[in-house]
């Protein structure tokens, strides 16, 4: 395949301790390439989401091995893990997340500050685009609080892609939205991944969501039942 | 405030007291034989203050000595005597000190409690007298009246009154009376070398005490300082200090404890936000930096505001009339008050900070993403 490997686990084991002890994730080892648009379905409680915690570097406390394009992530210190997610990760998460005193374009900014590669009006300049992207420009000067949940969604969106990560990581990123607009934030995806090129990993429970993807990975009892191709 | 008070009751020592005084301190009588075998103890029964003169010998030689060593700004001498003050048929008993009056006004600033006259004066006058307020009104006399006085060996003399001056501290006010060197030696039946103390002033006279040894070895006499000489008000000052210390550290707690509580209360709330922070690439010490901030400008804007409070308690809390001989309330704007102020603020702002600021750093954004 000529294709390259952007995400790589190999024997992912989780338990929870608490209440009971019980194993989440079963040996998981699968493969993720760059420009693909992967979605992740299963029943509640089949270990998607810990997967996914997993695979955004936010939980470390697991056996086996992940890589984020080519870099070994497991074992690295918290700091270095903030540092990779704020570079190569974008989040969309099933509730939004935004901060709500904050006017929806500082909280796409936020990550970009947090970044300190461009100067603060290259950053506000690049929300613009990226807002543009997701249709919801006039809403930039609005406070978060104050918009619909659809547009807090695309919101969020425009945060995970502010800093152009290579990965996009979404749970139940249409979770909580109308079809309407669920369907705007699954073409947004495609558009993404087919135009430019950006691997997008997302959880979730919608038919619709996972058919219009360019593969589903299915899981049960923390185990992958088929990887989709 | 407390600074202010010490301020102020330190002055009124040193409107009587100097910072050190050298004097032939008395001396018990110790045996003629020294103790040289060990075998024996020679002993005195019931010993005696040895009968010598309390004069300083070679006073002149002693005071330019002393005006040699650095951080003395001030030498003079003094010769006390107990008087009897007569006027007609009332007697009033006190001391009179003889003393060189503009020295002694240098050190402990006379002119400043002069009510009638002046104390130059009594430089220009050879028989002239100071006396206290109460004095005055009990003998019935006025400026360039004439007393007479008659010492306790029985010398007398016609002096004419060419100052009253007021201490509002009645027991000075009731005896003492300033009169020339000359004079006094007249009524002690001295020659003009007898001078009983020397009086010291230095720059700083909180180093007194560092002053008394150096000055004894110097002279050969006892040199007392102020502090030893005045120590009930010294532990009364210490007292105060402690009362005062305690007080405030108390106060500071409490508000270190609502500054925890804010803080504390605010890293709650914005729990989600912190995890979201946190996903979205932010460490743990940028979490922390984020509320450190917060603390700081909470302790920035407290001190700030508290020092403008203070400033303005202080301005109408000098205007307050207390009476007495402390006058206006004694309070004076301090910049080391002020100083000290702020940062022990800023400092407890940020002890209650960083604890609160350390567990926001902790947070695991999945815990809270999982609820």
């Amino acid at each position: 395949m000529d294709k390259n490997i952007i995400l790589k686990a190999e024997n992912l084991i989780k338990y929870y301790f608490e209440p009971v002890k019980f194993q989440a994730l079963k040996s998981i080892s699968f493969k993720v390439f760059e420009g693909e648009f992967l979605s992740v379905v299963g029943k509640s409680g089949c270990g998607k989401t810990t997967m996914m915690y997993i695979l955004s570097t936010m939980d470390t406390d697991y056996e086996g091995e992940l890589n984020i394009s080519g870099q070994r992530v497991t074992g690295q210190k918290p700091d270095y893990l903030a540092d990779i997610r704020n570079k190569n990760i974008g989040f969309v998460f099933q509730f939004h997340y935004l901060l709500p005193e904050f006017t929806c374009l500082k909280n796409v900014m936020i990550p970009a500050l947090k970044l300190n590669k461009y100067s603060y009006e290259e950053v506000e300049e690049r929300a613009y685009q990226k807002l543009e992207l997701l249709g919801i420009k006039e809403q930039a000067l609005k406070q978060a609080s104050k918009i619909s949940g659809g547009q807090q969604q695309r919101v969020a969106i425009a945060r995970a892609l502010i800093n152009d990560p290579k990965i996009i990581m979404c749970d139940e990123p249409t979770g909580n939205l109308y079809s309407k607009n669920t369907n705007i934030v699954i073409d947004i995806f495609k558009k993404l991944a087919e135009d430019y090129g950006q691997t997008i990993i997302a959880v979730t429970h919608d038919k619709d969501f996972s058919e219009k993807s360019s593969r589903t990975m299915e899981m049960k009892d923390g185990e992958i039942l088929s990887h989709g191709w | 405030m407390v600074v202010g008070f010490n301020k102020d009751s330190d002055e009124s020592i040193f409107k009587s007291v100097p910072h050190l005084r050298i004097y032939q301190e008395d001396e018990i009588c110790s045996p003629l034989i020294k103790n040289e075998n060990s075998e024996y103890t020679p002993v005195i029964v019931n010993p005696k203050i040895s009968n010598t003169s309390n004069r300083l010998i070679n006073p002149n030689k002693i005071i330019s000595d002393l005006k040699k060593q650095p951080d003395v700004v001030n030498v003079t001498q003094q010769v006390s005597v107990n008087v009897f003050y007569n006027n007609g048929k009332s007697q009033i008993n006190g001391i009179s000190s003889g003393v060189n009056i503009l020295e002694a006004n240098e050190m402990f600033d006379i002119n400043s409690v002069m009510i009638a006259g002046n104390i130059r004066d009594l430089h220009s006058t050879p028989n002239g007298i100071i006396t206290g307020v109460g004095i005055a009104d009990k003998l019935n006399i006025r400026v360039n009246d004439y007393i007479s006085i008659i010492s306790s060996i029985g010398a007398t003399k016609i002096l004419k009154v060419v100052g009253i001056f007021k201490t509002s501290n009645s027991s000075v006010d009731d005896t003492k009376s300033y009169i020339n060197v000359a004079t006094a030696q007249q009524l002690l039946k001295q020659s003009s070398s007898y001078v009983t103390d020397i009086y010291v002033n230095i720059t700083d006279p909180e180093k007194a005490p560092n002053y008394s040894r150096k000055f004894s070895n110097l002279t050969g006499y006892k040199a007392e300082d102020w502090q030893a000489a005045n120590e009930s008000t010294m532990a009364k000052k210490q007292t105060r200090k402690v009362m005062f210390g305690s007080i405030s550290f108390a106060i500071l707690l409490v508000a270190a404890f609502g500054i925890y509580n804010i803080i504390n209360m605010t890293i709650n709330e914005k729990m989600n936000d912190i995890a979201i922070l946190k996903a979205t690439g932010f460490s743990g010490k940028d979490v922390m930096n984020i509320f450190i901030k917060e603390t700081l400008i909470i302790g920035i804007t407290g001190t700030v505001f508290g020092l403008l409070v203070a400033t303005v308690l202080i301005h109408f809390l000098s205007k307050v009339y207390i009476g007495g001989d402390v006058g206006y309330f004694p309070i004076d704007f301090e910049k080391n008050v002020y100083i000290s102020g702020a940062i022990i603020g800023m400092f407890i702002t940020l002890a209650a900070g960083i604890i609160p600021a350390r567990n926001a750093a902790k947070v695991d954004p999945i815990e809270i993403f999982k609820r």
